[in-house]
């Protein structure tokens, strides 16, 4: 049984390890938001492992859910043009690779190992081990945590009425999104350019920055 | 689970995992990476809180309640960093984090 537990964990923990280092290192934006999905659906894992039944069903709702949406939505109305191909990493990151790498190795890693954590030992096997479920979390959300929740739904409201208002542009000023089509016509017509080698670049600015007719608003 | 896997090892896990966030956040240059390297950080965060909730205090629901507040929070900051992000967006016509340098002395 424990053998089993043990093989799990191992599993679950190469894989949300595997999928963050997929994350932060493959060039295109969207593959690295699928792989942050899957990221996410190992740590619900691991809740599932730890016995936190109600807090991996929020981890898939909120994050798998409503946060990848958001993600690739964001990636979607922000593509550039020639997103493809760039570099996805400033010229630093050999620098941010060590200092992460070192942080890890000589500073978390020793003393996570090395602390002395005084866990309290584990009732034997096959009795019941009190533990906290969705019914006691409900109770003390209206009980003890009563002021907090009302404050994290107020931060929502406001979290989300900030989001449009940041986000949001006068209809005259708006600009028109490219098509997937348009897109690749402006792509293809960039590349005929450079096999032609003609000197000026084909003009694509006017495609991008065409402002809505008035009578629309 | 106690008694198979030490508290280490989950800790250990997390803190690998906030390391790749920490990377991840710091040398992406497209600020949607950026994001999501956070993101990753406070996933590292969450398994914390939860570990150390099934190791030590598993009758109460304080370490739950925590990781779930953490989580409202980093939905509220999702949608205006990318709010941010697209307002950015419109106004540079770009996501890269150092081509928005107006502020720069």
């Amino acid at each position: 049984m424990e053998v089993v537990v043990q093989v799990v964990f191992g599993l679950i923990a190469l894989f949300i390890l595997v999928a963050a280092a997929m994350v932060v290192s493959v060039r295109n934006v969207i593959h690295s938001a699928l792989w942050l999905i899957a990221c996410f659906f190992g740590v619900g894992a691991l809740y599932l492992l730890l016995q936190a039944e109600f807090l991996a069903v929020v981890q898939v709702l909120v994050y798998v859910g409503a946060v990848s949406v958001l993600i690739l939505f964001a990636i979607m109305l922000t593509r550039q043009i020639s997103g493809e191909g760039v570099r996805q990493l400033t010229s630093r990151w050999p620098v941010v690779l060590v200092v992460t790498v070192l942080l890890f190795a000589t500073v978390m890693a020793p003393t996570l190992i090395n602390q002395q954590w005084n866990v309290p030992p584990a009732p034997p096997l096959g009795t019941p081990e009190p533990i906290a479920g969705p019914a006691e979390l409900g109770r003390g959300f209206v009980n003890e945590f009563l002021i907090q929740f009302q404050v994290v739904g107020v931060l929502l409201t406001v979290a989300l009425i900030g989001a449009i208002v940041i986000a949001f542009e006068e209809r005259a000023r708006r600009r028109r999104v490219l098509t997937l089509a348009e897109e690749l016509e402006l792509k293809r017509l960039r590349e005929r350019a450079t096999q032609t080698e003609t000197p000026e670049p084909v003009e694509a600015e006017p495609v991008a920055r065409e402002t809505r007719p008035a009578s629309e608003g | 689970m106690l008694n198979a896997v030490p508290l280490p090892a989950v800790l250990t896990l997390a803190a690998a995992l906030f390391c790749i966030g920490l990377f991840g956040a710091l040398s992406r240059r497209n600020l949607i990476g950026v994001l999501m390297g956070v993101e990753l950080m406070l996933n590292a965060v969450n398994i914390n809180l939860v570990a150390f909730w099934r190791y030590f205090e598993p009758r109460y629901i304080t370490g739950q309640t925590f990781a779930i507040f953490i989580i409202a929070v980093a939905a509220a900051e999702a949608a205006v960093g990318l709010a941010m992000v697209i307002a950015v967006y419109r106004h540079y016509v770009t996501v890269n984090a150092d081509e928005v340098d107006q502020l720069r002395g």
